[in-house]
């Protein structure tokens, strides 16, 4: 085949114009605050005691003091790691000191930080800080929230907080993976209100698509560790840490279409409501955030995902395959071990004990088909969050020490077939990654 | 006809609700027995390993809870909590408590008066030197290196001092040697000043070791209750951020 005399030459033309339009693209998309008009701050003197008290509940709202402090530091000095299967990311330090934390940062600054993701000094922040929900918050309440941040003591954690470069692999580490990062998965934007529909669930909507970010965990994540959208619950593998964030609008995880939105809001509120206890991860959410949230936002929130998951189309992950089909010895194990470990507390048929121990039979923690947090709930044991709606939690003891993994996939899988339950089996393998991942 | 169908059905009706209310009070009856809502039944997560009543674990790690100064075992669940002491299985169950509640299950363990096991590790089983050296370190403390005697903030009978010291017997051995080799790494903190961490960096591994022995053969007495002062004030270059009592005797 023969081409013209100055094909190739051509062709190299083309592709070098693609990839600098490229790169031009990323670059332009990078930084998009310092072309676009920018909403001016809302009060640009000294705060206003309001403002201020405004922000402290936004700060709680979006829980952020629980990722900017680190074990016995000082409340938002940051440092507390965050393993990511791309390396490990540090908080930062949210606090006025003028070395480490926004000492000089101005509202602005702030502003840029969540709208656009974004350091005072231009470096791209990387998606470990979920600016993909921070964008949507609005320039009013980003102002609250530094007013609130400004007034906490300056602090420094004990020791110096490593930099992404140097705590990131190779080459996710690199201001230019960010970038592209960003380009494929990041635009600033703003919350619209929906006209048709009330102000309640509007309320909601931005709350658990903005500062809540709800999603962060509730979504599934993709192979470059993104998170779904903003407005994506469909349930999600925390990667590393090991638990399910179910989703939250299936009937089959958590079934909010069928809840009361007094009931939904309570789980917020006290950590556990009649059919459901939020452990793990939720558990830190629940302390450390939504039990100080103001009662308005939790009904606005449980009113706005009540409606996404009674309008929820998306089937969910559902493998007829793999129903139940386990060996009668491995069956009898599981249910000798019930006896043995399970049945004071959580009762012979499975109904648990009001008030105390959790029901069993009906729980729709014990069908997820991932039977990742079951595993953790046996292993680990844990307490339920004490908080002012419910503070003297009854727990449950670990298992780790005295139970072999054959043991605890028996006993889960007899718990995923008894009482009308017809889940997956839970292997022995499963149990070994975990108990593996997260040691004693 | 019919009235004899409608008897039939009433008679297996009469049946079904019979079996189902015995059923049901078995159930409740079972509950009754065994459950008590109090803070026993609340810290079932606790005693799974430190023993029922948290009289110490069945391994010879985990240590007694019972008995212990409620100060001194609040102060060990925050410094889980805030990352000075490391054992994933402690800090998981505490996360998520409250400092009220953390302060309720000290209370709770440091209520309970048990009798105690006579020592885990008997004398015979080591050598007359380990244990001299143990014993004089325990009272009298090395002088030439500036260390107290155990007795001088534990106790006279080293029964811990209230409200936040505590006892060093009736402890596993294996459990002594790990805090006192976790203060020595740096694993193990309490809150600055942290006196113990200046003990334990005072001195070679040998004599941890052996004064770590020397308590695990010691038998309790027969009053194991922590005492409520100590006997005599400590120097002024000890000040302990955990127990700020024990400086407060200075003149």
């Amino acid at each position: 085949m023969m081409f013209p005399q100055n094909f190739w030459r051509n062709m190299a033309w083309l592709w070098l114009t693609v990839a600098v339009l490229l790169v031009l693209a990323i670059v332009l998309d990078n930084h998009r605050d310092l072309w676009e008009t920018q909403p001016r701050p809302q009060n640009t003197y000294t705060p206003l005691a309001t403002q201020i008290s405004q922000g402290q509940t936004l700060l709680q709202i979006g829980n952020c003091m629980d990722c900017h402090t680190e074990r016995g530091q000082p409340m938002g000095a940051g440092g507390r790691a965050f393993e990511t299967p791309f390396g490990r990311v540090y908080s930062s330090n949210i606090t006025p000191d003028l070395a480490q934390g926004l000492g000089t940062w101005q509202a602005d600054d702030f502003w840029r930080a969540l709208h656009y993701g974004k350091s005072k000094d231009g470096r791209l922040l990387t998606p470990v800080f979920p600016y993909k929900h921070t964008t949507l918050i609005t320039r009013q309440d980003s102002d609250a929230m530094f007013a609130a941040l400004k007034t906490l003591a300056a602090e420094k954690t004990q020791k110096p907080i490593p930099k992404v470069s140097e705590s990131l692999d190779w080459p996710y580490n690199s201001g230019v993976a960010i970038a592209i990062w960003r380009s494929l998965f990041f635009s600033a934007g703003t919350y619209k209100p929906q006209d048709t529909k009330s102000n309640e669930w509007n309320r909601g909507a931005y709350l658990a698509q903005g500062l809540g970010h709800c999603a962060a965990c509730h979504s599934p994540r993709n192979a470059w560790g993104a998170s779904g959208e903003v407005n994506d619950f469909s349930g999600g593998l925390m990667p590393l840490v090991n638990w399910y964030a179910p989703s939250l609008v299936s009937v089959q995880e958590t079934g909010l279409a069928q809840q009361s939105i007094t009931e939904i809001a309570l789980l917020l509120k006290s950590g556990r409501n009649a059919t459901a206890i939020a452990s793990g991860p939720m558990a830190e959410v629940v302390k450390h955030s939504t039990q100080h949230w103001p009662e308005a936002d939790l009904r606005a929130v449980a009113t706005y995902l009540k409606e996404e998951a009674q309008t929820y189309t998306g089937s969910p992950p559902f493998n007829k395959a793999s129903i139940l089909k386990s060996s009668g010895q491995f069956l009898s194990l599981g249910s000798k071990i019930y006896e043995q470990h399970c049945e004071q507390c959580h009762q012979a048929q499975g109904q648990g004990i009001a008030n105390a121990y959790p029901a069993l039979a009906q729980n729709r923690a014990i069908l997820l088909s991932d039977p990742t947090n079951l595993v953790q709930a046996v292993l680990y044991g844990g307490y339920p969050a004490a908080t002012a709606h419910h503070p003297r939690p009854f727990g449950m003891p670990p298992f780790i020490l005295t139970l072999e993994d054959r043991e605890i996939a028996a006993v889960l899988t007899h718990l995923r077939s008894q009482w009308g339950h017809q889940a997956s089996e839970v292997t022995p393998l499963q149990v070994n990654r975990i108990r593996a991942l997260q040691g004693r | 006809m019919h009235i004899a169908k409608f008897l039939l059905k009433l008679g297996k009706l009469a049946w079904l609700i019979s079996i189902a209310s015995v059923f049901y009070g078995s159930q409740a009856w079972g509950q009754g027995k065994s459950f008590k809502d109090d803070m026993a039944e609340r810290t079932r997560a606790c005693t799974a390993c430190h023993g029922e009543q948290g009289r110490a674990g069945p391994d010879g790690y985990y240590p007694r809870l019972a008995g212990k100064p409620a100060g001194y075992l609040f102060n060990q669940l925050k410094n889980f909590q805030e990352g000075k002491r490391h054992y994933n299985l402690m800090t998981r169950l505490v996360d998520p408590l409250s400092d009220a509640y953390l302060q309720e299950i000290a209370q709770h363990f440091a209520n309970l008066n048990l009798p105690y096991p006579a020592p885990a590790m008997q004398s015979e089983r080591v050598s007359a030197q380990v244990l001299k050296r143990g014993k004089q370190l325990a009272l009298e403390g090395d002088a030439a290196k500036d260390v107290p005697a155990c007795t001088a903030c534990h106790g006279a009978k080293l029964t811990g001092v209230q409200a936040h010291v505590p006892g060093l017997l009736g402890l596993p051995l294996d459990y002594l040697n790990a805090q006192l080799g976790a203060w020595q790494t740096h694993q193990r903190k309490a809150r600055q000043p942290d006196c113990m961490k200046e003990v334990v960096a005072r001195l070679p591994s040998d004599d941890l070791v052996a004064v770590a022995t020397w308590l695990s053969t010691q038998y309790m007495p027969s009053d194991s209750s922590p005492a409520s002062k100590i006997s005599a004030s400590l120097k002024a270059s000890w000040q302990c951020g955990s127990a700020p009592e024990l400086s407060k005797l200075q003149p």
